[in-house]
């Protein structure tokens, strides 16, 4: 259940700690932007693009990432806020169903 | 529904045995169990390959594993799932991923299972990269079936 007081408590932020977006960087892409991910100040980002075009200095996304907000697959143009976590990956290839290609 | 990400090597027969033997509610009720092992191959477009760095997105891998777990026993008349997949250093003939179904009838267990692994492998965010020598490369696409 979820009370009237959780929204409170979850924008208080601790003294020193600003509100931000995490961004995170997987697997070839990792390596590509050369970092694991970083941390953006909430106001320099609204949309996932925002948010790589900010974390990454203005490097062109490559056609076939995949972001989720939230760990939720999402848009380029999906809205981010202070606390959420937006990642950036190449397509998954996970699973091994008899072959790795 | 039971899920395990793995960074160290199991065996997917003794999995199955310690699912079974710590869900009694499972005993008397399923007629049918349906499982897919996946395990690492050693070659890979004619080519050799030593090893594999599997990489995930743990929180995500989670949710999403769990999502697809729920789905399966929303949509089929089944009893109980299991997924155990890998990450990490992997080598060939290691077992990377095992799904389990049970149900009272194998025309719920199959498709459940077949469902468990399509939607793994095209939502999981789970990357390989393989290990040949000193070389190393992305798998940059899974093929279908």
């Amino acid at each position: 259940m979820r009370y009237p007081c959780d929204k409170a408590l979850k924008q208080k932020s601790i003294p020193g700690d600003t509100m931000s977006i995490t961004v995170k960087f997987f697997a070839s892409l990792r390596e590509t932007v050369g970092m694991e991910g970083t941390t953006l100040d909430s106001a320099s980002a609204q949309t996932a693009q925002q948010a790589w075009t900010a974390a990454t200095d203005g490097r062109e996304m490559p056609v076939n990432t995949l972001i989720a907000v939230n760990m939720e697959y999402a848009g380029a143009d999906a809205a981010v806020t202070d606390g959420d976590e937006v990642a950036f990956f190449p397509p998954v290839t996970g699973g091994a169903g008899g072959d790795t290609r | 529904m039971s899920l395990k990400l793995l960074g160290e090597g199991f065996d997917p027969w003794t999995e199955l045995q310690r699912h079974q033997a710590h869900n009694p509610q499972l005993a008397g009720k399923y007629g049918a169990t349906s499982i897919f092992i996946g395990t690492m191959r050693d070659f890979n477009d004619g080519a050799g390959v030593d090893g594999m760095l599997l990489e995930h997105y743990p929180a995500m891998t989670q949710k999403h594993l769990q999502a697809i777990s729920r789905e399966a026993m929303a949509r089929w008349d089944i009893l109980d799932t299991l997924i155990i997949h890998r990450f990490g250093e992997i080598h060939p003939d290691d077992p990377i991923v095992l799904l389990a179904v049970w149900s009272a009838h194998r025309s719920e267990s199959f498709p459940a299972c077949r469902y468990l692994i399509e939607e793994l492998k095209s939502r999981a965010p789970f990357w390989k990269k393989e290990v040949n020598g000193k070389d190393a490369r992305w798998v940059e696409h899974n093929t279908p079936g």
